[in-house]
């Protein structure tokens, strides 16, 4: 055998295989399409309602995704508490609209329309503070230690804020009414848009004008991009690192308080523990659409989003939402494994 | 501007603490004995006084300082006499801990209580601790000895527990295969193998799925190895959650939330272990005994591994991973072995465990217990065999009776009309916070004292004088 091998020539030799991977994976998106087709066909009202639903709670997932994107670029940390924040958010949120302006099921436009908007700059003051408090206590303690150090404070930090939220509501859902209008935007055949889908939207989509004017053209985003890209060359050309840290933490913050005021306003129910599940989805986004990518975390939150939606609500074969949590782990491990730099992401030397 | 950040070394390793005139230095002019004498005789002061502020002193407290005092201060280990080529001292205190932890179901009920903790844990707590220190071993050796982060690990506990659910029950009816399995009637349909194998099996099966996630995984830098980790933890017991109709076939593979049960209980020779045998034999008694059989094999096992080739292979990589590389070291072979021999001890745990409560739910295997085991390792120390052993029977006993002990002490003394002074007014349930009191132990101890509290002095070095554990190329193809 060995002699055989030696007596070919060198250069030229490798036969041709084909590459596997490339061809499962497009198999298997070839599959989902055809999948998605039928359902089309077969109920195609459904599906057009079941696409606005996704991208609405795309939407909400890309305010989240967007919080672990920024975090991760610039510390390559993965804040496990970042969840949790978006969960208090969403209890800040369902405290102010309850209990401190005592709003109720279809208040009138003029009473609501700015207690909301009142309560937005609230909550993201409160998120971002408590994200940016997070970080001074658990991780910048650990700057320069293994890297599994601060991994592992965060875990620990997004337990600890689960039962803070488990402490201050107690561990039933907490019910949100219904202040957000329900009725129809536009209907196409039986498919209904409804109000609160549009806010939704309308809220988000400001704020991520804002963050991309923001990392894009101000004096504080270009200190964030040089410290992402190195913080040691950043801390020589005069950045103060640990504010810029402390200042991404706050936008990243920001992001999720915006997230919970609309999840608590458009799903209508909180519970101290959904925020790491969802944190866990908004991750997913985050890493499908290529870490450290801004426009990336909103596509694959979209992405995530219709996936979820599209298995829970299709009727021909669809896992339904039993399976949503693995469905969208197994897009994640397959993303991880196959294409570590995600969507939009660009290979880097260290593999991802 | 602001003030740059002068770049340098992020962490510096702290100079030497210049010794203290005074008592210091009369302190570490003192013999060995001197020295132990007097940490030991301010213990039992401490102790004691505690017992006497508490009122619950008791003569058993006399026999445990004796013990304490017995154990601790004599530099048993600089004996000069030799068993072969080990030297006799050296096992003095682990064969009295081994004799100590045999003897357990005999005395604990005997034993004064331990102020704010109360009593010393009943047997039955004793067997879970048993079985979470085996785990917590297990987990060591994948986090503690090769430095990779896994946040799924309640998914080797779980594959362990329903591997012998498959195969010791009545799960499935339409087979009717019985090898060796005691006090199982003859005619009870379902598998029914000897749960003594299953054990074995479990571990493989476990080992095997280990590598199978491993594989395409170990690749992948540290964070993204625990998120990977941290999703197949969360799949797992999805599909054991869902698997009572897979996908509409009809098909009824776990039961779904209700779980199998009953398990069989292994057994020895015609003793059953749900019945036991008399009072000596009781069914609590051989589950711990078996246990602690079980634990000290585990334990045997990974410090025998540390000190091997692999062993030190997996130091290697967890302390530089390039320079481990360059020196030889295969990454995916050492990592996966590191994977496999960690799901190895998780899966006989969960098998063992799922067997001795003749039960195992879906509901056992959330994230929780995986952080919860992660827990155990990073408080007693990454690393160090007795101080993972060590802290896994104190979280494990804090989950079974230590926090609702806690919280009743508290509760009867600042609670509503509480004894000493009232501070809240309504009962606050302890154990509801449980793990948010295990998070604030990952925070303060990772920021405080990363090595753990007993540290293997390798890992305390690395924490404290950093590692270069970023690799600047991908160096495992």
């Amino acid at each position: 055998m060995a002699t055989e091998a030696r007596r070919q020539p060198l250069i030229g030799t490798r036969r041709y295989r084909p590459d596997v991977m490339p061809i499962a994976g497009g198999l298997l998106v070839l599959a989902l399409l055809v999948w998605l087709g039928i359902n089309l066909v077969k109920t195609p009202y459904d599906f057009l309602e079941i696409t606005l639903i996704g991208v609405t709670v795309g939407a909400i997932y890309a305010l989240v995704a967007l919080g672990y994107t920024l975090v991760y670029g610039i510390l390559e940390l993965i804040n496990f508490a970042h969840g949790d924040v978006f969960m208090l958010g969403a209890m800040m949120a369902a405290t102010l609209t309850v209990q401190v302006f005592s709003l109720h099921d279809n208040e009138a436009a003029g009473k609501w329309i700015p207690i909301v908007l009142l309560c937005l700059p609230i909550g993201m003051l409160f998120c971002g503070v408590l994200n940016a408090t997070v970080e001074r206590i658990a991780y910048r303690p650990l700057r320069g230690a293994p890297r599994l150090a601060p991994l592992i404070t965060a875990i620990g930090m997004s337990f600890i804020l689960q039962n803070v939220g488990l402490a201050w509501k107690g561990a039933n859902y907490v019910p949100v009414p219904n202040i957000l209008p329900r009725g129809d935007v536009f209907n196409v055949g039986e498919a209904d848009y409804q109000w609160n889908k549009l806010i939704v939207l309308i809220v988000t989509i400001p704020v991520l004008i804002g963050l991309i004017f923001l990392v894009q053209e101000t004096r504080q985003g270009k200190a964030m991009r040089a410290t992402a890209q190195d913080s040691d060359a950043a801390a020589m050309m005069g950045i103060n690192v640990n504010r810029t840290i402390s200042f991404t933490f706050l936008i990243a913050g920001a992001l999720a308080g915006a997230a919970g005021l609309l999840y608590a306003l458009y799903v209508t129910n909180v519970r101290y523990d959904q925020g790491f599940q969802l944190g866990l989805i908004a991750f997913t986004s985050a890493v499908l659409g290529g870490i450290g990518n801004l426009p990336g975390a909103v596509l694959g939150a979209l992405l995530i989003g219709l996936i979820q939606a599209f298995n829970e609500g299709l009727n021909w074969h669809a896992p339904g939402s039993d399976w949503t949590q693995s469905i969208v782990f197994t897009v994640l491990i397959l993303i991880l494994v196959f294409r570590p730099e995600g969507l939009l992401g660009e290979r880097t030397p260290e593999g991802g | 501007m602001a003030t740059p950040t002068p770049p340098g070394p992020a962490h510096p390793s702290r100079p030497s603490r210049p010794t203290r005139a005074g008592f210091g230095e009369w302190w570490s002019e003192r013999s060995v004995i001197e020295r132990r004498l007097g940490i030991g005789a301010i213990a039992i002061l401490i102790g004691w006084l505690l017992l006497i502020a508490f009122s619950s002193f008791d003569l058993s407290a006399v026999y445990v300082a004796i013990v304490f005092l017995l154990l601790y201060v004599p530099a048993w280990d600089k004996l000069p006499f030799r068993i072969g080529r080990v030297r006799a001292g050296r096992l003095v205190i682990p064969v009295a801990l081994i004799v100590l932890a045999v003897t357990y179901p005999f005395y604990f009920d005997r034993l004064f209580e331990v102020p704010i903790f109360g009593p010393f844990p009943a047997v039955s707590t004793g067997v879970y601790m048993l079985v979470y220190i085996m785990m917590a071993i297990g987990l060591n050796v994948v986090v503690g000895y090769a430095g990779l982060l896994d946040l799924g690990y309640v998914a080797f506990y779980a594959i362990g527990a329903y591997t012998v659910a498959w195969f010791a029950s009545v799960q499935f009816p339409n087979h009717n295969v019985h090898f060796w399995a005691v006090g199982v009637g003859s005619n009870v349909p379902g598998f029914h193998i000897s749960v003594w194998f299953l054990l074995i099996a479990a571990g493989i099966i476990t080992a095997v799925a280990g590598v199978i996630i491993g594989l395409p995984t170990l690749r992948l830098r540290g964070d993204y190895l625990a998120i990977v980790t941290l999703g197949f933890g969360e799949i797992l017991p999805q599909i054991a959650r869902n698997g009572d109709d897979l996908f509409g076939s009809g098909f009824n593979l776990t039961n779904g939330p209700n779980g199998i049960t009953p398990i069989d209980s292994p057994g020895f020779g015609s003793v059953n272990y749900l019945t036991g045998y008399n009072s000596f034999f009781t069914s609590d008694r051989l589950f711990y005994w078996t246990a602690l059989i079980l634990v000290l094999i585990t334990a045997f096992c990974s410090w025998r591994l540390r000190d091997s080739r692999l062993g030190r292979a997996w130091i290697a990589i967890r302390e530089d991973e390039t320079a481990a590389a360059a020196m030889g070291v295969p990454l995916m072979r050492t990592k996966t072995w590191a994977y496999a021999t960690g799901a190895f001890f998780g899966g006989v745990a969960g098998a063992f465990y799922a067997s001795s409560k003749s039960a195992t739910f879906p509901g056992d295997f959330f994230f929780n217990i995986s952080v919860f085991i992660l827990c155990m390792v990073i408080l007693g120390g990454m690393g160090n065999i007795l101080g993972v052993v060590l802290g896994a029977a104190f979280l494990a006993y804090l989950d079974r009776e230590g926090l609702a002990n806690i919280g009743g002490w508290l509760n009867t003394h600042f609670g509503p009309g509480g004894s000493t002074v009232q501070i809240w007014s309504t009962q606050i349930d302890v154990p509801k916070y449980e793990f948010g009191i295990f998070g604030i132990i990952l925070l303060v101890v990772m920021l405080f004292r990363p090595e753990g509290l007993i540290p293997s002095s390798r890992r305390a070095a690395e924490f404290h004088e950093g590692v270069a554990d970023q690799p600047l190329y991908d160096v495992s193809h």
